[in-house]
């Protein structure tokens, strides 16, 4: 599975990050910084958790 | 077993519902009803993007027409339920009954509308895409002048978006400090004066005795004598939850349909998202909730809520959590704030324009306000979901500095 963030539509709510902190950070200067793009299928439903709950709908799998 | 589940609301927490049901596994019959013609779609734009032209509607699909196929649901837009009937487990849709085995309520609440301003042209409320459209065929016009009514989220969204496209905006608000009952005056302030800084002329503690004109809105009576002009009136002053058709089914209606800590309503029968009020075990109280990501969890919730047993049902508890987006700042609150809170800003300050507050009272931490401070947003909410104490909170904000 790969994680892909569209920094177009990306606003940093910072939504992923409570969701699944290991994957999305926000950091200090308000910007989003994927940490894992490849994480493992026992990340899936934190990562489709963060997809369906981003505020941009920013963010989708591939697989 | 379950054979057919109706969701009734096509928007947020129903689309939510649908895409969990078939997540988890049901692969019996599902019907959305939505009453709006549209494809469903996301309402915060309505407010943003597409109120300033930047977007097109068909930019706010929450789901891909191919993705609503994969679902298999039986789609009816442009339908209404009207009734419901527990005992016969059957939901009254454009008068037709149609059984069901489960059941999830989601339709949203509406705008209420200021009295007696039903007959003028020119004034608004924003609560659907056609709304959307409207208010923003309005801003194109001249002369353009805006009115709006109430200094809310809503409003203060409208208004930004307003200022930014070179409209000259007033602002009326009736409480003497916008936001002050859900912000507390401090940081209502704050608001009050972004939309002054940015050439709102905002007008606070003052009511709109009557709107005036022909056919059309021409200006604005206030009830401190003076008059306001304007070609575009948009009111923001709350909404009410969408219950009418379930008046005679026998659910418990409160503001909203009520449903125990697990969003049950009634056997079969849950709710989710504006229409909702449920028992929050954090709150030890009901709440109903009306923010965008309530709606998605909410939804998910419900949904879920009507595959399982009454043993494996599960409270729900979320921490609240909104976002506004009003000129170049991010406003976002987590949490729940009390009358009796104390306000504290722990970091950066309203001169900078990026800064966080804590809310607490009685030793708990209850809410966190920030301004363009999305990452301790999320760790004080995250505090929040702990339970962490006022003293806790404080000792965190000062490890951040």
């Amino acid at each position: 599975m790969r994680v892909v963030v569209d920094f177009d539509l990306c606003e940093s709510n910072a939504i992923c990050m409570q969701v699944a902190p290991e994957i999305f950070e926000v950091r200090d200067d308000d910007f989003l910084y994927v940490l894992n793009e490849q994480p493992g299928e026992d990340r899936r439903s934190a990562v489709e958790e963060a997809v369906q709950r981003c505020p941009k709908q920013a963010i989708s799998i591939q697989d | 077993m379950r054979e057919a589940i109706t969701v009734i609301g096509a928007s947020l927490a129903g689309l939510r519902g649908v895409e969990t049901l078939r997540s988890d596994g049901f692969d019996g019959r599902i019907t959305l009803v939505g009453e709006e013609s549209h494809q469903p779609y996301d309402r915060p734009p309505l407010s943003k993007q597409v109120l300033a032209g930047d977007w097109e509607p068909d930019r706010i699909h929450l789901a891909a027409p191919d993705r609503l196929a994969d679902l298999q649901v039986d789609l009816r837009l442009g339908q209404r339920a009207t009734g419901l009937d527990l005992e016969a487990h059957t939901v009254e849709v454009d008068g037709v009954a149609e059984r069901f085995d489960g059941l999830l309520i989601a339709t949203g609440a509406q705008c209420r509308a200021l009295p007696g301003t039903g007959h003028l042209a020119g004034v608004h409320t924003l609560r659907t895409l056609d709304d959307c459209l409207a208010i923003r065929a309005a801003l194109e016009g001249v002369p353009r002048r805006l009115l709006v009514v109430g200094a809310g989220f809503i409003g203060s969204e409208v208004a930004s978006v307003a200022v930014d496209r070179g409209v000259e905006v007033t602002m009326v608000e009736a409480l003497p400090v916008p936001l002050v009952r859900v912000l507390g005056a401090e940081i209502g302030t704050t608001m009050a004066d972004l939309h002054r800084s940015h050439g709102v002329d905002l007008r606070c503690g003052v009511g709109v005795v009557e709107l005036v004109g022909e056919d059309r809105v021409r200006a604005a009576m206030l009830d401190d004598g003076s008059v306001v002009e304007a070609d575009v009136v948009v009111v923001g002053i709350g909404v009410v939850p969408n219950t009418d058709w379930l008046e005679s089914s026998g659910l418990d209606l409160d503001d909203g349909v009520c449903c125990d800590a697990t969003c049950l309503a009634a056997p079969d029968v849950t709710a989710a998202g504006d229409v909702a009020r449920w028992d929050h075990p954090r709150y030890g109280r009901s709440v109903r909730v009306e923010h965008w990501d309530n709606a998605v969890e909410q939804g998910i919730h419900a949904a879920r809520r009507l595959l399982q047993t009454d043993e494996e049902a599960t409270a729900y508890a979320p921490v609240p959590w909104f976002w506004s987006d009003q000129y170049d700042r991010k406003i976002q609150v987590a949490g729940l704030t009390h009358p009796d809170d104390e306000v504290r800003m722990v970091t950066g300050s309203p001169e900078e324009g990026r800064f966080t507050a804590l809310y607490g009272s009685g030793g708990r931490f209850n809410a966190v306000f920030g301004m363009n401070r999305p990452r301790q947003v999320m760790q004080f909410k995250s505090l929040i979901d702990q339970e962490a104490t006022w003293e806790e909170a404080l000792a965190y904000a000062r490890e951040l500095g």
